[in-house]
């Protein structure tokens, strides 16, 4: 194994090719810290940005601007759910279905939305159930790529994968942070 | 019943989370008080006096806390915990989302009396609107002198860096927070040494949730005693309590302390649906023992609720309608301590991961009478026997529903087996002879 992919050796920046804006976008994290690693998760999370996942050449470049191992930085992308250590697409689509969801019929809305991607073949997204979100005032409810929607029925599954196949705003107006949004039985969130 | 609103008295005021509006509506007017007018002991007794206690779930001393931080020019370090991750908690999102600026001004106003030079906001990765909303608000701060070198003048410096985690429930326990904080994987570390002493990059560091830093601005412009006058003797001040499940109107609200939970459940959230009953609440989120419905009468405050074998947590209350099953909702609350379970003690790592098999079982037609007794075994040989209370979050909350429906458990076990066995025993009589044979 040559040194620059031995996961335990820091890799040799003149060795690996890190894309300008992945570099800056790093070293601007690395500058807030009293201690650069402290943007590990930041860094991890701006390579899977660009690479849709943590993949090993993601983290391998993260590795050579942080001067740390890359077995370090995959020791971390394992413990957090949000950062991605298999290709398991770029997107992501988290169904909340903990607790306060679960009394709200959460795991229909998941299992519907499942199928429905499952069924029209939606690609490079992640669908996933996922822990409480904290908009359990939305239950039950998604976070698209980072926007709450809620609440959700069953029969929201088409429209929802639809849009996201489609790269639109899923369900517009009923997302957390849309001027109008607003609870069904009223008042804001 | 109506709110007692300070936090959120203007929190629907369209473009509050831009510094114009903020500063427009009396904003940033707390923080030049407390840098011009009072001396930082004086902002750290007036904080102590207030009898403001920790809006994260601990319920700890705010003011007494931040004394904890040794005096000396050495860096300090304030954080704010703003992971919120115990289910049915959302009330932090609330507060970034539409008054980011409060909790700015708050952590400077608390960094100066704990003498912190160094601020952070961990934030959990999946609000990614609400880190957004504040990184703006943090610039605009910036920009008008709340933040950097010499602050409106003072000798006070506050740097302010918001840091997104990445999904963890574990890195709201505060000591897997500076870990994760650290870029590190979020394990709990040992106590003691305690943050106050040895946290962050092995400095002295505070650690306060949203909530609680955004009622300093007010203390500081009101006062200790103004604070004092609502809520009760032991439990001062608001609550922004966030009511969800099986509620007709889901959503925050801000009351006093010590007012009954029937007033919030049943006044301000309306109740379960039509026709329905209250099974049993989490009064302080999924971590904290369930109660009754008998038990709504209660005051709602950190006491009461202790009093009662549960707790007031983060102020979070789920209610479970009578339309519910306990044993899947119990698997389901199971699950997510095993999920989020670092791994570093084994109690509660081995504990959740049997706890989910067992319940699995009952719920699946497999279990037997045995399976309950040490399920409730198991719960309590986790309780006090790891670094934090992760497995104390689920050994409590599930022992508490073993206790109270026990009958349930039973009745559940019983109906699973013979629905499995009947499904059993249809595919051995549909099966090719063959099969039977074999």
């Amino acid at each position: 194994m040559t040194p620059r992919t031995d996961p335990a050796l820091v890799p040799d920046p003149a060795e690996v090719d890190v894309p300008a804006d992945l570099r800056t976008d790093i070293e601007r994290l690395m500058s807030l810290y009293p201690d650069r690693r402290s943007a590990v998760l930041g860094a991890l999370t701006a390579a899977q940005r660009r690479h849709g996942w943590c993949s090993p050449e993601a983290m391998l470049q993260v590795a050579a601007v942080m001067r740390v191992t890359p077995a370090y930085l995959e020791s971390v992308a394992t413990f957090y759910d949000m950062l991605r250590t298999e290709p398991t697409g770029s997107h992501y689509l988290y169904v909340c279905t903990s607790v306060a969801c679960h009394c709200r019929n959460a795991k229909a809305v998941y299992d519907a939305v499942a199928e429905e991607a499952e069924r029209t073949g939606l690609e490079d997204w992640e669908v996933r159930e996922f822990e409480c979100l904290g908009a359990c005032d939305m239950a039950p409810m998604a976070s698209v790529d980072g926007r709450f929607v809620g609440p959700l029925e069953p029969g929201d599954a088409p429209a929802l994968v639809a849009a996201m196949r489609e790269g639109r705003e899923a369900l517009p107006g009923r997302g957390l942070g849309d001027t109008d949004y607003a609870y069904p039985w009223g008042g804001k969130a | 019943m109506s709110e007692t609103r300070v936090l959120l008295e203007r929190i629907d005021e369209p473009g509050l989370n831009t510094i114009d509006v903020y500063e427009r509506l009396g904003g940033y007017r707390s923080l030049r008080k407390a840098l011009t007018e009072m001396e930082a002991d004086t902002v750290l007794a007036e904080l102590e006096n207030s009898g403001l206690r920790g809006r994260g779930g601990a319920g700890f001393a705010m003011g007494k806390k931040a004394s904890f931080i040794p005096k000396g020019s050495m860096d300090k370090y304030l954080c704010c915990n703003a992971d919120e991750s115990e289910p049915g908690t959302f009330k932090d999102r609330l507060l970034m989302q539409k008054d980011p600026h409060r909790l700015i001004e708050g952590m400077v106003i608390a960094a100066v009396a704990a003498g912190a030079n160094r601020a952070f906001i961990y934030i959990r990765g999946e609000y990614e609107l609400q880190a957004d909303i504040l990184d703006a608000a943090v610039a605009e701060a910036y920009e008008r002198g709340y933040l950097g070198q010499r602050i409106l003048g003072s000798p006070h410096s506050v740097e302010l860096v918001v840091s997104r985690g990445a999904g963890a429930y574990i890195c709201g326990e505060e000591s897997a927070l500076l870990d994760s904080l650290e870029g590190k994987r979020g394990n709990p570390r040992l106590k003691p040494p305690f943050p106050a002493i040895q946290g962050l990059y092995q400095g002295p560091t505070l650690i306060n949730n949203v909530e609680t830093l955004c009622n300093v601005p007010f203390i500081v412009e009101k006062g200790a005693d103004w604070f004092r006058t609502m809520g009760t003797d032991k439990s001062a001040g608001t609550k922004i309590v966030s009511v969800s499940g099986n509620v007709q109107r889901p959503g925050n609200y801000e009351v006093e302390l010590g007012v009954s939970a029937r007033e919030i459940v049943y006044g301000l959230a309306g109740g379960p649906p039509e026709g329905r009953e209250v099974k049993c609440w989490f009064p302080g989120g999924s971590s904290a023992p369930v109660l009754l419905a008998e038990d709504l009468d209660l005051p709602y405050d950190f006491e009461h609720m202790a009093e009662a074998g549960s707790m007031l947590g983060s102020g979070a209350i789920i209610v479970v309608d009578d339309a519910q099953p306990i044993v899947p909702l119990c698997l389901r609350l199971a699950e997510f301590y095993r999920h989020e379970s670092c791994g570093k003690c084994v109690p509660c790592r081995e504990g959740t991961n049997w706890t989910v098999k067992m319940l699995d079982r009952i719920d699946s037609g497999e279990g037997t009478p045995m399976d309950i007794e040490l399920l409730a075994q198991v719960q309590e040989n986790i309780i006090g026997n790891c670094l934090c209370v992760l497995g104390d979050a689920m050994a409590m909350p599930v022992g508490s529903m073993i206790e109270k429906f026990r009958e349930e458990f039973e009745q559940h076990m019983e109906e699973a087996r013979s629905l499995a066995d009947g499904e059993a025993l249809r595919d051995r009589l549909e099966a090719p002879a063959s099969a039977n044979a074999a």
